[in-house]
């Protein structure tokens, strides 16, 4: 075999080294950031789980209210248009998540029979909503890796707005769901009407409500769907993180593995150089001896 | 019995502290001080400064406002992460919808509304047939080129 062939393949194997060397930094780095993201919605719990006590609660006196008495966000109405939060990936590597997140979106306009619109927030499931010709009303890229409570607001104020405004009488959410390292399960979830939970545990408190129940409520509910939307994009990032990281943890397997191949091939081809080399000069010697 | 004191926002647990004896909070119907043995109370509160007293010495934190829960004993505040400017969050929810709008030009006509329907039928099926390839072949997901 020729000498090119051998540098070829001893370029083919850098490359595939550094290669390697990426998808191994790009594995490490969403670690640590999944990390982060995990820690991020268990420090918020608290408070999460305290709402949902007090909101618990207040609603035990809810069916004694007047429907037309209830507060917006809690109205019940008959669904004419719908709106979906679409939470994805801004980025790619990310294996299958950005596409299963944007097939289950897709699915979920499909089965209803009302006009959906979207709130994007993700680059992934904006470019795909686009590119369907879907309604989208508002998007929120580059939220990145570590947001704060401050950055998601304006998301729910955008859907309570529209609820309120009856541009949409059921608001879902669709977020990757953080199951295990490995494991990340498109969700859908009903963020309004809020549903207040209905939980025992509160094991029935006569709170004094200052200045009243209803005001209470009102000023709870917002902050309630706020909170509701932070999590769930807390954990879509945690999705978001792992599946990169297990992409990339394979791709690098795959480069190793790639390189061991290469390797055995390049040897052989070395080795058979040098033979027909020796071949060579044996056969000149062989040669000169029969003059 | 004293008081067992927690502040929490959104984002994470602030302060926890137990063996206080008074908390002194800004109400939204004026200052509202709690001992022990208050009668459970919820309350929204109002920015400002709140003072925590454990034996004999005074805290003073800065509150953003939120509600103020008590319930044997426990003094829980739910926090607003910071000041809540809602004008702020209005003027960013402003602007994502106009970032949406440049591309969607009103388009709520019946005919309009099936060709995205079949469109996103195709974007679904091709999603499909993409995954099912990759299951055959197990080929498992990686970046391009390796």
């Amino acid at each position: 075999m020729a000498m090119g062939t051998l540098r070829q393949i001893r370029r083919r194997i850098r490359s595939i080294q550094s290669t390697a060397k990426i998808t191994r930094a790009m594995e490490l780095v969403a670690a640590s950031k999944m990390r982060r993201a995990q820690l991020n919605a268990l420090a918020g719990r608290p408070y999460a789980e305290k709402m949902r006590w007090v909101l618990a609660d207040l609603a035990e006196t809810l069916p004694l209210i007047e429907p037309e008495a209830l507060h917006p966000l809690l109205q019940r109405r008959e669904v004419k248009a719908m709106e979906i939060i679409l939470v994805t990936p801004d980025r790619g590597l990310a294996g299958g998540l950005p596409s299963s997140m944007n097939r289950r979106a897709a699915q979920f306009i499909l089965e209803r029979g009302v006009p959906v619109r979207v709130v994007a927030a993700g680059r992934k499931g904006r470019d795909f909503m686009r590119r369907t010709g879907q309604q989208v009303v508002a998007e929120f890229i580059a939220i990145g890796d570590n947001p704060g409570y401050e950055e998601i607001r304006p998301i729910a104020q955008v859907v309570m707005q529209d609820f309120t405004a009856g541009l949409a009488d059921e608001v879902y959410l669709i977020y990757a769901e953080y199951v295990n390292t490995v494991t990340q399960r498109p969700q859908v979830f009903k963020l309004l009407p809020v549903e207040p939970p209905a939980e025992a545990e509160t094991a029935r408190v006569d709170y004094i409500y200052e200045p009243g129940r209803e005001a209470v409520l009102a000023e709870l509910l917002p902050r309630y769907v706020e909170r509701q939307l932070y999590g769930a994009i807390l954990e879509a990032i945690a999705s978001e993180q792992s599946a990169r990281m297990v992409a990339m943890r394979n791709a690098t397997d795959n480069a190793n593995e790639l390189m061991r191949d290469l390797t055995l091939v390049y040897n052989k081809a070395r080795q058979e150089a040098i033979t027909s080399e020796l071949l060579d000069i044996t056969g000149g010697v062989e040669a000169l001896k029969g003059k | 019995m004293p008081l067992k004191v927690d502040i929490v926002t959104a984002e994470r647990l602030v302060y926890s502290e137990e063996g206080v004896d008074e908390v002194v909070a800004p109400g939204i119907d004026g200052e509202l001080t709690v001992l022990p043995m208050h009668a459970p109370l919820l309350t929204m509160i109002k920015p400002g400064i709140m003072r925590i007293v454990k034996g004999g010495q005074d805290t003073d934190m800065a509150i953003t406002g939120g509600f103020l829960e008590v319930r044997d004993d426990r003094v829980t505040i739910l926090a607003d992460a910071a000041e809540r400017a809602d004008e702020i969050d209005v003027v960013r929810a402003e602007e994502a919808r106009r970032r949406a709008e440049r591309v969607l030009e009103e388009r709520v006509s019946e005919e309009e509304l099936a060709r995205a329907a079949a469109s996103l039928q195709r974007a679904l099926l091709r999603l499909k047939v993409a995954e099912r390839r990759r299951r055959r072949t197990g080929l498992r997901p990686g970046p391009p080129g390796v």
